[in-house]
């Protein structure tokens, strides 16, 4: 730091006061506007830049651990070797210049009552408006999946170092071994995410290990997008992809790391990469905030997103419970948007106004082939509720040359909500 | 459909009317119009690479696109399935919307050879209707300039396919085009900055 004198600090708190005295009478007519945002997650970033796009006047602060985030989305790309970790990496400068204020810190509690965030970094926030967006945290619910054996099978479920594990594995991986997937019971994030996972590492066992088989061993019978997705995989990997329902023995309920050995009951199945999916819950400090229901979701009015448990707090993304909308990305994204603006009305003592929301999410099942799903949400008798006759998924006989299109369009959905949540 | 504008005030005139005489009351133009920026980009200005910009189209454009995709009379990947989630209402408001923001044309990928060769396609095909080199929305037209080669040439396809229908001006001219001209004048459109 530069030397300070005296004359300088004289003319620096000179200015200082005539600052506050001309700022001050304006600051004493303004009710305080203070937002703190938790997580930088999709929902989280959408909440942050959307506040100050509609009110410049609310001081929105949002803190999160990481100074880069991975997006789960396209993270399967990775894992195929379609693309780079650095094309789903964004950072935190583009809310930074909307104004908000992005502190890299991890929040160890929140007082509702006392309208205040604690950090582990030792600060102390004061809001008007919380809003937790923590995404998920896992269930122990697979009997010695623990820390080390996070990192021997990973879940690459929260994109980042995960995925590099996981992508290293199938690197690592002999020309005829077996690779795992064990999918998770509902709910959870990305409901079909560990399908066109297994859709993409097949692609690149297909091209680089052709002796080699993919076996998704699933903790349900049915899972999203379930007839387009059989179709893809007997379609496109009929030697190289085998789906195992939990009423065929695919429930996964206990692991050895050091052998790679996943049990179903009794039965042993050793493989040489495992991707091990455990059921989940939202993030813990929903959970020590008192946000979450007995099942470990948080229950939230449709229009508002604010708690049910807790006053003054909104819960968004992940976490949520905003059935019939699903844990996905662009919901997060469409729930962080009405939640913005249901913000700024009651900060500027406004009714917030009827919410609208939509999900769009693309699978890439194959080479130049992705499929989709879409809806319309609005609320009906105060209940978020899909609006009647929108929405479906890709029809089963959808031609080569639109699926080839469904890629491209996954593609511009990736590259735009990346831009339109951090950018 | 074509560049009559005097077909075009008459639409909006009951278009209006229509929005005056709506009792219930819907999500603000906004909050819907937010709803597709996930694919649209924000502000309807896409970073592609293939979803079409929605800034600053005319109000016709929306409403006529909208109305399309949910008949099924245009094809579509997934419009076709959200198209369905709007009332007309809720449809003109969101064209409001889109039609007040100001036309954006992004920085497309594109060969300069071709769009060079395309403006001569352009002056002799396409500028009666589409006007200012495909960035006027003053009529039912849709924004060509700065949108995404991929779509410009989905589009395109879907006309000549005969999936969309043309307006009968365009048929004739794009009758009288060869395909590499076709292709140039969508470099052309994509190079419009």
């Amino acid at each position: 730091m530069a030397s300070f004198t005296r004359r300088k600090f004289l003319k620096v708190a000179g200015s200082a006061a005539a600052v506050s005295s001309l700022g001050f009478p304006a600051i004493v007519g303004a009710a305080s506007k203070k937002v703190v945002i938790v997580g930088g997650g999709v929902s989280g970033a959408t909440t942050a830049k959307y506040i100050r796009m509609a009110d410049s006047s609310i001081d929105v602060t949002l803190v999160e651990p990481n100074k880069e985030y991975y997006t789960c989305f396209m993270s399967n790309e990775v894992l195929s070797g379609h693309r780079t970790m650095e094309s789903i990496k964004v950072t935190y400068d583009g809310l930074r210049g909307h104004g908000v204020n992005v502190i890299h810190d991890t929040v160890t509690d929140i007082d509702a009552a006392g309208k205040k965030v604690m950090t582990a970094g030792g600060k102390t926030l004061a809001f008007d408006r919380c809003v937790v967006a923590p995404g998920i945290s896992f269930i122990d619910n697979i009997e010695g999946y623990d820390g080390d054996a996070m990192k021997a099978m990973p879940h690459a479920w929260k994109a980042g170092e995960q995925t590099v594990i996981l992508r290293k594995q199938l690197e690592a991986m002999p020309d005829g071994g077996v690779v795992a997937i064990a999918a998770p019971p509902n709910p959870f994030r990305c409901p079909p995410g560990p399908y066109e996972r297994a859709c993409q590492i097949a692609m690149y066992l297909q091209a680089k290990k052709p002796k080699s088989k993919l076996i998704i061993m699933d903790s349900k019978d049915k899972f999203s997008k379930f007839g387009l997705f059989k179709q893809a995989f007997s379609r496109y990997f009929p030697n190289h992809i085998e789906w195992v329902a939990a009423k065929a023995g695919g429930k996964v309920t206990r692991v050895d790391a050091k052998s790679n050995t996943l049990y179903v009951g009794d039965t042993a199945h050793k493989v040489d990469v495992a991707n091990v999916i455990p059921a989940q819950r939202a993030g813990a400090i929903a959970i020590k905030a008192g946000l979450t229901n007995d099942k470990g979701w948080c229950p939230i009015d449709g229009r508002t997103f604010e708690s049910t448990m807790q006053k003054g707090i909104h819960v968004v993304g992940d976490a949520s419970i905003a059935a019939p909308l699903p844990k996905s990305g662009y919901a997060a994204n469409s729930e962080g948007k009405v939640c913005a603006a249901a913000i700024v009305d009651m900060l500027n003592g406004r009714t917030p106004g009827d919410p609208a929301l939509v999900n769009t999410c693309y699978s890439i099942v194959g080479p130049n082939d992705a499929i989709s799903v879409a809806m319309v949400y609005d609320l009906q008798e105060g209940k978020l509720a899909k609006v009647k006759g929108s929405g479906g998924l890709t029809p089963k006989d959808a031609s080569a040359e639109m699926r080839g299109r469904e890629v491209q369009y996954a593609y511009s959905w990736f590259e735009n909500i990346k831009n339109d949540s951090w950018g | 459909m074509g560049c009559n504008k005097k077909a075009l005030v008459a639409l909006i005139g009951s278009v209006f009317m229509a929005g005056a005489s709506q009792v219930l009351a819907d999500p603000s133009a906004l909050m819907m119009a937010n709803t597709c920026a996930g694919c649209h980009g924000t502000e309807g200005k896409s970073v592609g690479p293939a979803s079409p910009n929605l800034a600053g189209i005319s109000e016709a454009y929306f409403i006529d696109s909208m109305n399309a995709f949910k008949e099924g009379t245009r094809p579509a990947t997934i419009m076709d399935r959200i198209a369905k989630g709007y009332s007309e209402s809720q449809i003109e408001s969101m064209a409001g919307y889109f039609a007040s923001l100001p036309v954006y044309k992004a920085s497309v990928p594109h060969d300069a050879g071709k769009a060079q060769m395309g403006a001569d396609v352009y002056d002799k095909g396409c500028a009666k209707c589409h006007d200012e080199n495909g960035a006027l929305a003053d009529d039912d037209a849709g924004i060509l300039a700065g949108q995404w080669l991929p779509w410009l040439k989905y589009s395109m396809a879907d006309f000549q396919s005969g999936h969309r229908e043309m307006p009968k001006k365009m048929k004739k001219a794009v009758k009288k085009l060869s395909d590499d001209e076709i292709e140039a004048v969508l470099h052309f459109f994509a190079s419009q900055k």
